[in-house]
């Protein structure tokens, strides 16, 4: 399919020992990561740059402009309360992007902590975390995510605290599962019968060499919190109005599909692109941090 | 008990370790008791699944989560690691006690400087800063023999070759300066010429720093390379101990006898090599009376049901064998066939 990627099976043969390094040298010849890369760095540096990009304020209105059609001064035309479409788009992105890296860190942390414990212990300890996992993971992610902000209220820091208290169990579910097969290897025992804590043997040797599986993770569940948020924005559990994001501009442009369906069209288009870009970087990254699963 | 030194530094009494599995309970370890003298080598052989890296890890207290002591004593310098909690092992393990492991890749943190990993006990357990620490791990990798330490110390695992890795291995288990290293089938993974190399590096820190060693190994002239005693496992249980000369000389029990013919390159006048009929024994279920009857070309009706405790012999030995003067014959006459024709 691709013209890039020959097998080598010279190369191939001697894999195991040296591919992690000379993989990682290559990363750029994956092309499934190279796309994924290019396509988020054109996007975050235009959402990064925002101001640069748009002379408007995403914000203020100008009733006197209301639904204009894209023009040179108006690239993707204006709202009903005549703001600027293409600044609202890069504000939008902005937040939404923010958020959902940040909104990350918290699982991704919670979750590696919990699983590794869970895993290194294992017992009685892993019982009750698994089990509180299987609770989490009862309900759909959006429909818990949904309600727990409809109960926190809507706002920022209720998004964060509803990804964390769901995206945690995922984290906790590979680390531990990467843990259990990892903490029997030589190199735990020997690390044990070297005198060394639980806690040093968790954070210098298992963590480092299981870690990898937690960070391609997080790439599809950026993604996951971006659809998440602009899904809270659409039903107007989001940022709170005045604010860009794209999920209440999808909402708000949807009453005007017919006539001016670039205000749905476009903020629909760079979530699907932004979402494109972090689902290559995973696949990429997979591909290139675990030789011979491919 | 005879054959064992009068004051031994390691003393593991009647040591039981059982496994739990889906068919039942395996009885890995079943009342071995040992004695390693300070500076002394004791080599522990026998076959796969005879409780030989059991019993390493039992005495270390890093047995595999389903596997449980289940009674005997552990004395290290007079104090029993047995009931011990793991923070209490953890200042023993490393500073008293260490061990080299069987496969040098795979007891290597792959993603973690080597120079780092022989560091990393002498920064817990000796409180040595960063920058001593590391003179340390530098010190010990010219000590066991890798060249280039200055450089080598930032490669990875990966980057080195088997013996480099064994002897990775060895700097790091003696970074802390243990009493005894505990050592697992160490050559088993290194071809013949390495595998020399690391015995005699073993033996010559073994004196330099009066290190004591028990050697778990399938490989008979590396017990009788490197070690001054031996003990003989089976099915879970000890069958024979003695001097490594004595033992693999003049074998008083049939198991020991059988090992002896079966290996290539011992001291042992034979014609041919001779395995031993049979596969080991189920460790859940074990043969009644002596374990190793179903497979011995000796068997006789009380060997079936008797218990086989081992026996004191002259000469610091001990055996099992309730009619061991039938392995000694069997080498007597064997002898006596090939000095017939002229060998020997």
């Amino acid at each position: 399919m691709s013209a890039i990627s020959f097998p080598e099976p010279a190369l191939a043969q001697q894999a195991d020992e040296h591919a992690a390094p000379r993989a990682a040298r290559r990363w750029y010849r994956q092309p499934a990561l190279a796309t994924g890369l290019v396509l988020l760095a054109v996007i975050v540096i235009a959402a990064a740059a925002a101001p640069l990009l748009t002379p408007y304020n995403p914000i203020k209105q100008n009733l006197g402009a209301s639904l204009l059609g894209p023009s040179a001064h108006h690239l993707l035309g204006t709202d009903q309360t005549g703001r600027d479409t293409f600044a609202r788009l890069l504000y939008g992105l902005r937040n939404d992007l923010r958020i959902a890296f940040i909104a990350v860190l918290a699982p991704f942390c919670i979750g590696t902590i919990l699983g590794s414990i869970a895993g290194y212990f294992g017992g009685w300890v892993d019982t009750v975390l698994m089990r509180l996992v299987d609770v989490v993971v009862a309900f759909p992610f959006y429909v818990l995510i949904i309600a727990l902000v409809f109960v926190l209220g809507p706002g920022e820091r209720s998004i964060y605290i509803a990804i964390t208290l769901v995206g945690w169990v995922s984290y906790a579910r590979i680390i531990r599962g990467e843990i259990l097969v990892a903490k029997r290897q030589d190199y735990v025992v020997a690390a044990r019968s070297g005198g060394l804590s639980p806690i040093r043997i968790i954070g210098r040797h298992l963590l480092p060499n299981v870690i990898t599986q937690a960070f391609i993770y997080a790439m599809s569940d950026i993604v996951q919190d971006i659809l998440a948020i602009v899904t809270l924005g659409y039903f107007g559990l989001g940022v709170p109005p005045p604010i860009p994001d794209l999920g209440s501009m999808i909402n708000d442009g949807q009453n005007f599909l017919t006539t001016h369906w670039q205000l749905t069209t476009f903020p629909g288009l760079a979530v699907v692109l932004v979402g494109l870009s972090l689902s290559l970087i995973g696949d990429g990254l997979a591909d290139v941090l675990r030789p011979g699963h491919s | 008990m005879t054959g064992q030194p009068a004051t031994p530094m390691l003393d593991v009494r009647d040591l039981h370790v059982q496994i739990a599995a889906r068919n039942g309970t395996v009885r890995a370890v079943d009342g071995v008791s040992l004695g390693v003298a300070s500076g002394e080598a004791l080599g522990l052989v026998g076959e796969s699944g005879s409780g030989k890296s059991m019993t390493l890890r039992a005495i270390l207290g890093v047995l595999p989560p389903e596997a449980t002591i289940t009674s005997g004593q552990v004395l290290l310098d007079g104090v029993d690691l047995v009931p011990l909690s793991n923070s209490d092992l953890n200042r023993i393990r490393g500073p008293k006690i260490s061990m080299i492991f069987q496969e040098p890749m795979s007891a290597l943190n792959p993603v973690m400087r080597v120079g780092d990993q022989i560091a990393e006990g002498p920064r817990i357990h000796l409180g040595y800063g960063k920058a001593k620490a590391a003179e340390r791990a530098q010190e010990l990798m010219r000590r066991v023999g890798i060249p280039d330490p200055e450089r080598r110390f930032r490669a990875f695992p990966h980057e080195f070759s088997g013996g480099m890795r064994q002897r990775v291995m060895i700097a790091i288990a003696l970074s802390c300066d243990p009493e005894i290293i505990l050592c697992d089938e160490p050559t088993t993974a290194l071809d013949v010429t390495i595998q020399d190399q690391i015995l005699r590096l073993l033996a010559r820190l073994c004196t330099e720093s009066a290190v004591s060693l028990i050697f778990v190994t399938h490989d008979l002239p590396v017990v009788a390379q490197i070690c001054q005693r031996v003990a003989v496992m089976y099915g879970g249980q000890l069958v024979e101990t003695g001097d490594v000369r004595d033992v693999l000389l003049n074998p008083r029990h049939p198991y020991t006898l059988g090992l002896v013919k079966s290996a290539p390159d011992v001291d042992y006048v034979r014609e041919s090599l001779v395995p031993i009929p049979g596969s080991p024994p189920s460790l859940v279920t074990p043969p009644s009376g002596c374990r190793f009857h179903p497979r011995c070309s000796f068997v006789e009706e009380d060997c079936k049901v008797l218990p086989t405790p081992l026996r004191e012999l002259s000469g610091g030995r001990a055996t099992a064998c309730l009619h061991y003067e039938r392995a000694e014959e069997a080498v007597a006459a064997d002898r006596a066939a090939s000095a017939d024709r002229g060998w020997s």
